[in-house]
């Protein structure tokens, strides 16, 4: 694919608000997972949170978005800068230029799991706006009004996938001449649904999720939201910030379990890869989806042995975040942006040691190395795979 | 910026329209429109345990997508896929959300796996044993239009066909107050860069909302009963055959302008 440049990015999770906290969190290896005191969830399970968005609210006009998706969207929005970058690129392209293409796996279905609670005798919701909140349109709409864009609106629904395919399926609009730029990524916020149906399976940590342990207990859910800025790069652009390659695959195999050895990840990653035109051994550190699961992080592992060997460093930031679900793909986009722009590999967090069963280069401590192309994978149920190449523009 | 892609195959099930061939004539006005209550089918594309899991939704997105590919000869493995649909599998969602509020909260781990948005698509690559990419959208009452934007965009950059599902079924109550959606309804259309024997399109976003459709009655009902039945005007004037020019829904301020060639 042409490559794109991120003309702005920013991301907002339980590990910092804005790009500079997450920046900090990831040197300082402070995780912000802690214990879930949401009322009506799992017991004994820790979170990743947003604290800083229960008390934000959307501007006035656009009251009828308010529910805990679109509190932590705006939130998010109001970073580093980002709501002032789409307003130069509407200047540049035109509004009707800028699409919005984002990522949600639940998007504001806490606000019909609260009315549920209310219902009257007759078993009837009260009234509140299932359009503006809980429906899956709900985040590219508030989004588009509240950065006052008129381009093609797109809601992608992936299930963990969600906030990566949001990259690769705008630059398919760019490609196509859809739009000229295009504001993307994710937001997926702690909503029972998505806890206790974690919790159904037996996959939730019992403690901070530990990703590529030996002894990794399971899943930590967090949300998270972040947003990029895509556009054309053009040859002034060499050095900065682009989203170089895109990949996916679906496994076919099975609705939750991936493919024990990772087919489907690999053809997602060797797809991303050509769409780079990128040979492996240029990869300098891979943002694994690692969710902390036994079966997902050694699949993965089994599908980075393959195409990596052991020769590139990989981990998972999820130990700091917990998985955000359909807005991690976004996440871990912009966190691997940060870690090019400061020279880091972050190290799993938790571990002494990666699990000795594992050939792929798991990186257990943090290293300050020259980082200018990250792998970043995604993977979700229904067997949907998606890879990116973040890194800088050639 | 107009799209232009071709189309190969058609498949469609809504009350009264079974199957594309079928339906032609009542879409075309030859024929009147008899709204006969429609049941998903089960997929016989899938195995037994599989195909025991799937709810009305995935059921529909199934059958229209099997017709489509079938209808354009292309070998469904090939293909990448974009599903789009409002409400997803509703009966699945509600009784997740029923079970949520039970004094345990315990909730079925199948039913978990099935309430993804991308249901469909996962069992359509269990089906036809694809690791081809797939895409799952929303899109509310804009869903069909979207879709079909999204998916005629992947055509053109991608200069490869792509099997387009546009699937909803109603949601159950207490959902249905506030999201009501009458009537079960899905379109799956394989896109070409070529024109294709069912024919061609040209897209383009326009600044303005839809305006109400001209139908024959029955089919107008139908219309507003589905978010995906908006494509009822698209999908009468390929059956008419000739040229026409459709605004189809997207946002309040948005609609895709398609023209069907002659």
């Amino acid at each position: 694919m042409a490559p794109l440049r991120i003309t702005a990015i920013t991301a907002t999770s339980a590990m910092g608000v804005g790009l500079a906290g997450t920046r900090e969190a990831l040197a300082t290896r402070r995780g912000g997972l802690a214990p879930c005191d949401l009322p009506g969830m799992p017991p004994g399970v820790w979170v990743g949170r947003v604290r800083e968005a229960d008390t934000v609210e959307p501007p006035a006009a656009f009251a009828a978005f308010a529910c805990r998706n679109t509190r932590l969207a705006e939130l998010a929005l109001r970073q580093d800068g980002f709501t002032e970058a789409v307003a130069a690129a509407v200047a540049r392209h035109g509004a009707g230029r800028v699409a919005v293409v984002l990522g949600t796996s639940t998007s504001g279905i806490e606000e019909t799991e609260q009315a549920w609670s209310r219902r009257g005798a007759d078993g009837a919701l009260p009234p509140y706006d299932f359009a503006s909140t809980h429906d899956l349109h709900a985040l590219p709409r508030y989004v588009r009004a509240r950065l006052g864009l008129k381009g093609a609106c797109i809601s992608i629904s992936t299930a963990c996938t969600s906030g990566a395919r949001a990259f690769l399926d705008a630059a398919t609009l760019i490609a196509a001449g859809v739009a000229d730029a295009a504001v993307v990524g994710g937001a997926d916020t702690l909503c029972r649904l998505t806890l206790h149906g974690f919790g159904s399976l037996e996959l939730l940590a019992k403690g901070p999720t530990r990703p590529c342990a030996e002894d990794r207990d399971g899943i930590c859910i967090g949300e998270a939201a972040a947003f990029a800025l895509l556009e054309r790069a053009g040859p002034e652009d060499a050095g900065a910030l682009g989203l170089l390659g895109a990949g996916a695959s679906s496994d076919g195999h099975h609705m939750s379990s991936p493919h024990p050895d990772g087919l489907g990840a690999v053809v997602a990653m060797r797809a991303a890869l050509d769409s780079a035109g990128l040979a492996p051994s240029q990869i300098d550190y891979v943002n694994m989806h690692g969710t902390g699961t036994r079966a997902n992080d050694a699949m993965e592992d089994r599908a980075l042995a393959r195409i990596f060997g052991d020769a590139v460093p990989c981990s998972s930031t999820k130990g700091w975040t917990g998985h955000t679900l359909g807005a991690s793909g976004a996440l871990e986009a912009a966190i691997s942006t940060v870690c090019i722009e400061a020279g880091l590999v972050p190290g799993c967090l938790g571990l002494d040691r990666a699990d000795p069963s594992f050939a792929s280069g798991i990186v257990v401590t943090n290293r300050a190395a020259r980082v200018d192309r990250v792998l970043s994978n995604s993977f979700g149920f229904g067997g949907s795979n998606c890879a990116l190449v973040i890194g800088r523009l050639p | 910026m107009t799209l232009a892609v071709g189309i190969a195959g058609i498949g469609l099930l809504g009350p009264g329209l079974a199957g594309w061939v079928q339906a032609a004539p009542v879409l075309a006005g030859r024929v009147p429109h008899e709204a006969a209550p429609l049941t998903p089918p089960a997929p016989a594309m899938l195995p037994a345990t599989e195909r025991r899991r799937t709810g009305p939704s995935v059921r529909l997105a199934l059958a229209v997508a099997a017709e489509a590919v079938q209808d354009s000869g292309v070998p469904p493995e090939e293909l990448d896929t974009v599903f789009a649909s409002s409400n997803g599998e509703g009966q699945v969602i509600t009784s997740i959300l029923e079970a949520l509020h039970t004094p345990d909260g315990a909730i079925s781990p199948t039913q978990f796996h099935n309430s993804v948005h991308n249901a469909a698509a996962g069992y359509w690559g269990i089906a036809v044993g694809s690791s081809r990419p797939s895409v799952s959208l929303g899109g509310h009452d804009g869903v069909f239009a979207t879709g079909l934007l999204h998916a005629a965009a992947q055509v053109v950059a991608g200069r490869r066909p792509v099997l387009f599902v546009a699937h909803d079924v109603p949601l159950p109550p207490p959902l249905d107050a506030l999201r009501p959606t009458s009537a079960p309804f899905a379109i799956a259309m394989v896109l070409t860069p070529a024109t294709g024997t069912r024919g061609a399109l040209r897209l383009e976003q326009r600044d303005l909302a839809a305006p109400p459709p001209l139908l024959p009655p029955g089919l107008d009902a139908l219309h507003g009963a589905n978010p995906v039945a908006r494509a009822l005007p698209l999908l009468a004037a390929l059956a008419a055959g000739g040229a026409a020019e459709i605004l189809l829904p997207m946002l309040d301020d948005a609609s895709l302008a398609v023209t069907v060639a002659a």
